[in-house]
């Protein structure tokens, strides 16, 4: 069985999680797109925290009957490994739309200078 | 159809239109088959009306397209979205000093003789967007089981986050006053905006007004919404619309001079 100060520590972390997530979207510092991936993770860390005996017959079913937070931490670990993924091509992304913008600025300058020396070469 | 030549020509000689400075914002990803006809089709119903093409990153012709068939060209130089393309338009209108700006997507399914419909509350003065809705009238649209659902099913949410019946909120095409372009030319929503759009106009105390309008099957191209991507659509816009309720945002637009 799941100690009990476990799931408690287990679902206040997850709850706060869950809020400043809430409070960075409403702010404005964090796209709803981005958020989605953290709502999930901490939605189904609090459910396992809170649901002691569907965390222990996850265990039981994992085979792990020693320790049963120990599923808690694996699916966390899980949690995190593809929101970091995600972030990973999102960077991606940013870095080859940063390079576009860059050559397109320089063309564009290339463009002005050759433009506006002209009439005086 | 007859009717709605007639009204054109009704509206044409409308000199509250003519008086305005206006635009046709047209957003278009790889649209190259469909836009110039739409080009076409503005100017047809309208000649002082300017038209801007939008070119969303398109990897084909769209550009060029627009530009042969007499709109200026906006071209991003990679796909921001339809958010982001329908934004960079609004921009243009308010730098540029249009005081009324239409919405028609580039892939032909607005039809420009019903442009009439949509600005004529705006020169009433009865309104500041105008959404062309498929579900306010006798239109016979009728979108595929899933979509259709998700239609109604924001259109209900819409409805009640805002104490007003509202039909359809995920229709591009609109009209806009000078003040409802200046309040999305400066915060658009990202991503899929149509319907946190709608909520944000009342949040602002704008004023909203539908007209029913036909839907023509796409031209060309295929929808940008795909299913994978319509539940991820789903889930933003409903958080979107869940955090809206907790933002502070409801500071009125200050009246343009």
């Amino acid at each position: 069985m799941t100690p009990l100060p476990v799931s408690i520590g287990g679902i206040v972390a997850s709850l706060v999680l869950l809020g400043v997530v809430f409070e960075l979207i409403r702010s404005r510092k964090l796209r709803e797109r981005y958020a989605l991936l953290w709502l999930v993770t901490g939605v189904a860390l609090l459910a396992l925290s809170a649901w002691r005996d569907g965390l222990n017959t996850l265990a039981d079913w994992a085979g792990v009957d020693s320790y049963p937070p120990a599923v808690l931490f694996a699916i966390g670990l899980l949690f995190i490994i593809v929101v970091l993924l995600h972030y990973s091509t999102v960077i991606s992304r940013l870095a080859d739309q940063n390079a576009i913008l860059a050559q397109r600025l320089a063309l564009l300058e290339a463009a002005v200078e050759e433009r506006t020396q002209k009439p005086s070469g | 159809m007859a009717e709605s030549l007639a009204t054109a020509d009704a509206a044409r000689l409308d000199p509250r239109l003519t008086a305005l400075r206006r635009i046709a914002i047209v957003p278009a990803h790889n649209e190259e088959s469909s836009v110039a006809d739409v080009v076409r089709g503005i100017v047809g119903v309208d000649p002082g009306m300017n038209v801007v093409v939008v070119d969303d990153g398109s990897h084909d012709r769209t550009g060029t397209r627009a530009r042969e068939a007499g709109a200026h060209v906006v071209r991003l130089p990679f796909n921001l979205g339809i958010g982001g393309a329908v934004q960079t338009g609004f921009r243009y209108a308010l730098e540029e000093g249009y005081q009324l700006a239409v919405r028609l997507d580039g892939d032909g399914q607005h039809d420009p003789r019903e442009l009439w419909k949509l600005v004529a509350p705006i020169l009433a003065d009865d309104a500041d967007i105008v959404v062309g809705s498929r579900f306010a009238g006798s239109g016979a649209y009728r979108p595929p089981l899933a979509r259709s659902v998700g239609i109604r099913l924001f259109a209900r949410l819409v409805s009640l986050l805002v104490g007003r019946r509202v039909t359809d909120t995920t229709s591009g095409f609109q009209a806009l006053s000078r003040r409802a372009i200046t309040l999305f030319a400066g915060d658009y929503p990202h991503d899929y905006p149509e319907v946190e759009a709608i909520v944000m106009v009342f949040r602002h105390r704008l004023r909203l007004v539908e007209v029913p309008v036909a839907m023509r099957e796409r031209a060309a191209g295929s929808s940008s919404i795909t299913r994978f991507g319509s539940i991820v659509y789903a889930s933003k816009v409903l958080l979107a619309l869940f955090v809206g309720l907790f933002r502070r945002n409801v500071t009125p637009l200050e009246e343009d001079s």
